[in-house]
């Protein structure tokens, strides 16, 4: 026990993979014992996972490290180094919450090797854990490829009728991002000595600023692939619509999410000045893809490709957030993470429950669910507000700093990005709750083929008991976000300091005459007559 | 007792989640007390509430329950303020909602998502408190979209037809539109202010000068303003509010004509301070609120349907509110909101005791002679319709009054408008009075059905009735011998913060422009009874002479069909440009696919050397040789 007390994160991010080596060993007949397994040992690392991380309190702080020094790479000491600190603690433990939650949603979906499948889940659980708690890049490196193959596979194997267009294409896309971040990688590592991020960090300071805009720019494509930023988001469509549900939850609960991290603990702190420099391309690029994402999920007529594209758009939020460099914005970007794992999960939960039974997903199959199946339309008509961002949800919190953080961001493009960017505010409600309309509402779909037709069972106890973590947590997060954001604001506000942010911009309001100007400097408003001052980056 | 008003809002909250969540198996008794009783005790929290407010000094309740978004310099607590403005829309709320609920035992009793229904309404009541308490704009704003999903819910409530669908998503979609503006102009004024707390924006801004030309403040009430347009069903976002009867007539009732539709008056009187800084903003609400004033009700005149006459002249009068506040008349504007919540809810209510009557029948030229069947319907309705038309004495005769006086006083052109509005009103509603309660019964088989209401029904309409005659004497001009008492009232609401008093008023011909507006009125009521009190003969002579003007108005001008042909259109068509054209052909065929396709292409083209042919091989090789000697030899 002294060893777990001393490495409990290795214990986390390890133990899902010996669970998985140890399940791939059982032979295919005890596939049910397999699940079983899968499901009991990633449930146990998502309460450790609690137990250990939170029963520490956050205080911002690390609050967990392990560190040693592990081999040289062609001369350069790459350190074993994982930590847990404000930035990355509700990502982890959004990981261990979704990965049991989605294998017991899941639970009838697959029919044949579920075992396998099962153990490439707690390998991808492992790779997903270690790329969040990584500090050293190039182990994040590593695990951030690894991540790729157990998804590879599980879209591959057990996806639709285009899985392995679909598979490659994931593999292929991300990879090629990857290739050219891992040449940078190397090329700093050199100049840095090592891959320790602070070092690297300092070395690229001191490098000519084309170089450092280059080096940042390969490290921002990899990540906006991941995002998926526009115009790279072409994979996520039909990856999510091939992978089976399992895949798809994962793929934009947490997957999608380490773009958005991997920008907030690598890309900006190591090139700060650079990526200020891009902060307005990266900041038009989210505008674009939080509108077209939207517009384009509209005219979808797959429920599961409407979802996706409306995670470009929801996922282009939470990099307008980060490009506006403020604290409100990039703490926005943090819930909304978050809320996009939690709300874009429920969903395709949703999708896939609806799909299990009525073997189709296109919207024209379906028509006046809501009569056949009352609980299911209730807690699908739940997570749709939270997706469309109703107040007292999740998704308002998020949306709402995010785009006041871009309209006082320092830059000169803040307020009109911001204010273009709530367009996407109406739009998610245009393409979900006609969606949900023409799903859900309207008379019964009595066609034979329909997929109304098949629908004969509400959802069970156990469907039921997948979703009522998740609303419950959309409320959490829409009432008291503070508890899952309280612990990154000032790792936030460091970032941003050091970074030497922008002070925030504000509006210069005109005096009534008959005052003197001296009183208004020291009367409680003097806010009015000193604009600059608001948002301290304390 | 103070620490007991929280439960305000929150009761009706409990409400909802029991009727929602247990609702259906708890049986219609337990759905009853509970839906009601919620609603009940917090209009006497509310009532307690509204006395403590005003024994204190400076008529101001707050109450503050913690920090809601704290992140960075924003600040947003879970705060609750009780002034005068904010505590007669609560009472207005819990008690006209309460008569509605109870009206809704009788009116529902017979649908089966009876649960449902109470939940969605319970729900729209929490909603509702939290817009008009909630001490921070981001609150109201929680209120606000809160109060569109319920009328989203409610509007869609049949949801296995096909029309309410639609009419659901039309109304959320087209107050979503106004959102935008709403979430701009927060933007807009917590960069300017700092702060989004509602007490704190007004003390500073009343050290400010009012805008010359098109400031940031200007730009802010002008995006307010948009998000007060959708809620409040003006131009040109009031499309929904019509297609919105597609709701159970409570629903009508208490949401799209008591409450939830004078939110964006309830707004901008919020931020009376603000928007007195903004002349061309108050310049806009004055003009969009008399040209929707008119507009609507020129459409109201050849309506069928009982309900879309009624909710036309909401659309109409929600057009006097704004006239009034933008000629910064904001307690006349808000007087109107109380008083338009009384009659039009009676209206309403009456309208659907007609409806249950004649067997969910609506339509006006298949009414007649019910006024022999119907008596308490009749005489409560009756009393409504000299309310609307400002019959000299009632209480829509002492608000509307005193708008149109403050419009004459911005400029005589509004005045004219806002006159010619309220011909229209009176006649339209003699119209819908003389077809629904004169002449000979046009449809034989619903009359001889036709029945009064129970008690549950009729006692909210006999209540509502009291009100609509009686509460004009809270506001009864200096011109007539009274001293408007509600503008004194909420004064310490409407000023806050302001270090200079408010300018006084200009005089003007007071007495002689309400008998101009009011005789006509009287006339052009008594010319719409006369007209149809035999039946729509007239009407339908009239649309045979005339074709072109009735269709126009009978089809609303086709905006509607505008909307959908060069807005809504255009809108999926470049949506599916997007997709196929942009996303599958050029990202993603010629960006990503063509770059595969191309390496595949360059693999198959170098195999074919990979011949497997010692010969080819030992040729490549030769050759190979030869070029090399040559460059080294050369």
């Amino acid at each position: 026990m002294t060893w777990l007390n001393s490495h409990p994160l290795t214990f986390l991010v390890f133990a899902p993979t010996l669970l998985g080596f140890l399940i791939m060993a059982l032979p295919h007949s005890l596939g049910r014992l397999s699940r079983l397994l899968g499901f009991m040992g990633a449930l146990a690392v998502f309460v450790l996972s609690l137990a250990w991380l939170l029963g520490h309190g956050g205080t911002g702080a690390t609050i967990f490290i392990e560190r040693a020094p592990w081999f040289t790479l062609v001369g350069l000491p790459v350190d074993y180094h994982l930590a847990v600190d404000g930035l990355n603690l509700w990502l982890v433990l959004l990981t261990t919450f979704l990965v049991p939650l989605t294998m017991l949603g899941t639970w009838n979906s697959l029919k044949d090797r579920i075992g396998t499948f099962a153990a490439l889940f707690l390998l991808l659980e492992t790779g997903m854990l270690g790329a969040l708690m990584a500090q050293d890049l190039f182990f994040f490196y590593l695990f951030w490829e690894a991540m790729l193959i157990p998804m590879y596979f599980m879209i591959g194997v057990w996806g639709g009728d285009e899985r392995r267009y679909a598979a490659n294409k994931f593999f292929l896309y991300t990879l090629s991002g990857s290739l050219l971040w891992l040449v940078a990688l190397l090329y700093l590592a050199n100049k840095a000595g090592g891959f320790n991020p602070v070092l690297m960090g300092q070395a690229a300071s001191a490098l000519p600023f084309s170089v450092q805009c280059w080096l940042f720019i390969s490290f921002a494509v990899a990540f906006a692939i991941k995002v998926p930023l526009f115009p790279l988001h072409t994979w996520l469509p039909d990856a999510h619509v091939q992978a089976p549900t399992a895949g798809s939850v994962i793929l934009a609960g947490v997957l999608l999410k380490l773009g958005g991290y991997g920008f907030l603990r690598f890309a900006i702190p190591i090139f700060p000045a650079a990526a200020m420099h891009y902060a307005k391309p990266l900041a038009l690029l989210s505008v674009i893809a939080i509108v077209y994402g939207a517009l384009v999920a509209m005219v979808q007529r797959d429920i599961k490709k409407l979802v996706a594209y409306s995670s470009v758009s929801h996922m282009g939020f939470v990099m307008l957030g980060l490009a506006s460099f403020t604290v409100i914005g990039t703490q926005g970007a943090m819930l909304q993470m978050l809320n996009h794992g939690i709300s874009t999960g429920a969903l395709f939960l949703l999708v896939g429950m609806v799909y299990d039974r009525a073997h189709t997903r296109m919207i024209a199959d379906f028509g006046g669910v809501a009569v056949k199946m009352p609980v299911f339309t209730a807690f699908f008509l739940i997570v749709t507000l939270s997706s469309i961002g109703l107040p007292l949800t999740n998704g308002f919190v998020g949306e709402f700093w995010i785009l006041n953080g871009a309209f006082l961001s320092g830059f000169g493009w803040g307020r009109l990005y911001a204010s273009l960017a709530t367009s996407g505010v109406l739009l998610g409600a245009v393409y979900m709750l006609w969606m949900f309309k023409r799903v859900f509402w309207g008379p019964e779909n009595k066609d034979e083929d329909s997929g109304t037709h098949h629908l004969h069972s509400d959802l069970n106890a156990r469907e039921v008991a997948v979703m009522l973590p998740l609303v419950v947590l959309i409320l959490w997060m829409g009432i008291h976000p503070r508890t899952f954001v309280a612990v990154s604001e000032a790792p936030v506000a460091n970032l941003l300091r050091e970074a030497n942010a922008p002070p925030v911009r504000t509006f210069v309001l005109k005096p009534a005459v008959h005052q003197a100007p001296a009183a208004h400097e020291a009367g409680p408003e003097a806010h009015a007559a000193k604009p600059a001052a608001h948002e301290v980056h304390q | 007792m103070n620490k007991y008003y929280w439960l305000i809002p929150i009761l009706p909250l409990m409400g909802a989640a029991f009727n929602g969540l247990l609702g259906k198996r708890a049986g219609k008794g337990a759905v009853t007390f509970v839906g009601l009783g919620v609603v009940f005790g917090s209009l006497l929290l509310a009532a307690s509430a509204f006395l403590a407010m005003k024994a204190t000094g400076d008529h101001r309740l707050v109450l503050n329950y913690g920090e809601w978004m704290a992140t960075g310099s924003l600040s947003v607590p879970f705060g609750l303020v009780i002034d005068p403005l904010s505590g007669t829309m609560m009472l207005v709320i819990t008690g006209i909602g309460f008569l509605i609920h109870l009206y809704s035992v009788g009116y529902m009793h017979e649908d089966e998502g009876y649960a449902r229904f109470f939940s969605y309404l319970n729900l729209f009541v929490f909603f509702m408190l939290t817009l008009v308490l909630g001490s921070s704009l981001v609150l109201m704003f929680v209120g606000w979209e809160g109060v569109g999903l319920c009328s989203y819910l409610l509007i869609g409530y049949f949801f296995e037809t096909d029309f309410a669908p639609d009419a659901g998503l039309k109304a959320f979609l087209t107050n979503r539109v106004g959102d935008l503006g709403v979430s701009i102009g927060m933007m807009v004024l917590f960069a300017a202010f700092g702060t989004l707390t509602v007490s704190d924006i007004l003390t500073q801004a009343g050290h400010l000068a009012p805008e010359v030309g098109f400031g940031v403040l200007t730009f802010a009430t002008l995006m307010l303003f948009v998000g007060a347009t959708g809620k409040s069903a003006q131009l040109p976002l009031y499309l929904w509010l019509p297609d919105a009867m597609a709701g159970p007539t409570p629903v009508s009732a208490l949401i799209h004509a008591a409450t939830m539709v004078t939110s964006g008056i309830y707004m901008i009187c919020r931020l009376a301070p603000v928007f007195s800084l903004a002349p061309i903003t108050m310049d806009v609400v004055a003009w969009v609120g008399g040209a929707t004033a008119l507009f609507a009700a020129t459409i109201g005149l050849v309506q069928r349907d009982i309900k879309k006459v009624l909710a036309y002249s909401t659309v109409s009068q929600l057009g006097y509110m704004f006239l009034g506040l933008g000629a910064s008349g904001f307690a006349a504007g808000f007087f109107h909101v109380f008083t338009h919540a009384w009659f039009k809810a009676l209206l309403f209510l009456g309208a659907g005791s007609v409806i249950h009557a004649m067997h969910h029948e609506q339509d006006l030229f298949k009414m007649g002679g019910l006024r022999n069947k119907t008596k308490i319907t009749f005489i409560t309705m009756f009393v409504g319709t000299l309310a609307i038309m400002g019959f000299p004495g009632t209480s829509g005769f002492f608000s509307k009054d005193e708008i149109l006086y403050l419009a004459y006083l911005k400029s005589p052109a509004l005045w004219v408008i806002g006159v010619i509005g309220a011909c229209c009103t009176s006649f339209y509603m003699w119209r819908l009075m003389a077809l629904t309660f004169w002449g000979e019964p046009r449809d034989h088989h619903a009359y001889d059905h036709a029945h009064e209401s129970p008690f549950t029904m009729t006692v909210p309409l006999m209540v509502l009735a009291t009100g609509s005659l009686l509460w004009g004497v809270w506001g009864i001009p200096e011109a007539f011998g009274g001293h408007f008492a509600i503008g004194e009232f909420l004064k310490p609401a409407l000023t806050y913060g302001q270090v200079h008093g408010a300018h006084g008023h200009h005089e003007g011909p007071a007495v002689l422009l309400a008998c101009i507006s009011t005789g006509l009125g009287l006339l052009m009521g008594f010319l719409g009874w006369s007209t149809y009190k035999k039946g729509p003969a007239a009407e339908i002579a009239f649309a045979a002479r005339h074709p072109f003007v009735h269709d126009l108005l009978l089809n609303k001008y086709y905006v509607d069909e505008g909307v959908e042909r060069f807005l809504l259109g255009p809108i999926r068509w470049f949506g599916n440009v997007l997709w196929k054209l942009f996303d599958v052909i050029i990202i993603d065929g010629v960006g990503v696919n063509l770059p595969g396709a191309l390496a595949r292409v360059f693999g198959d083209f170098t195999a074919l050397f990979q011949t497997g042919r010692v010969r080819n091989y030992a040729l490549s090789m030769a050759l190979g040789a030869a070029v090399l000697l040559y460059v080294f030899l050369k």
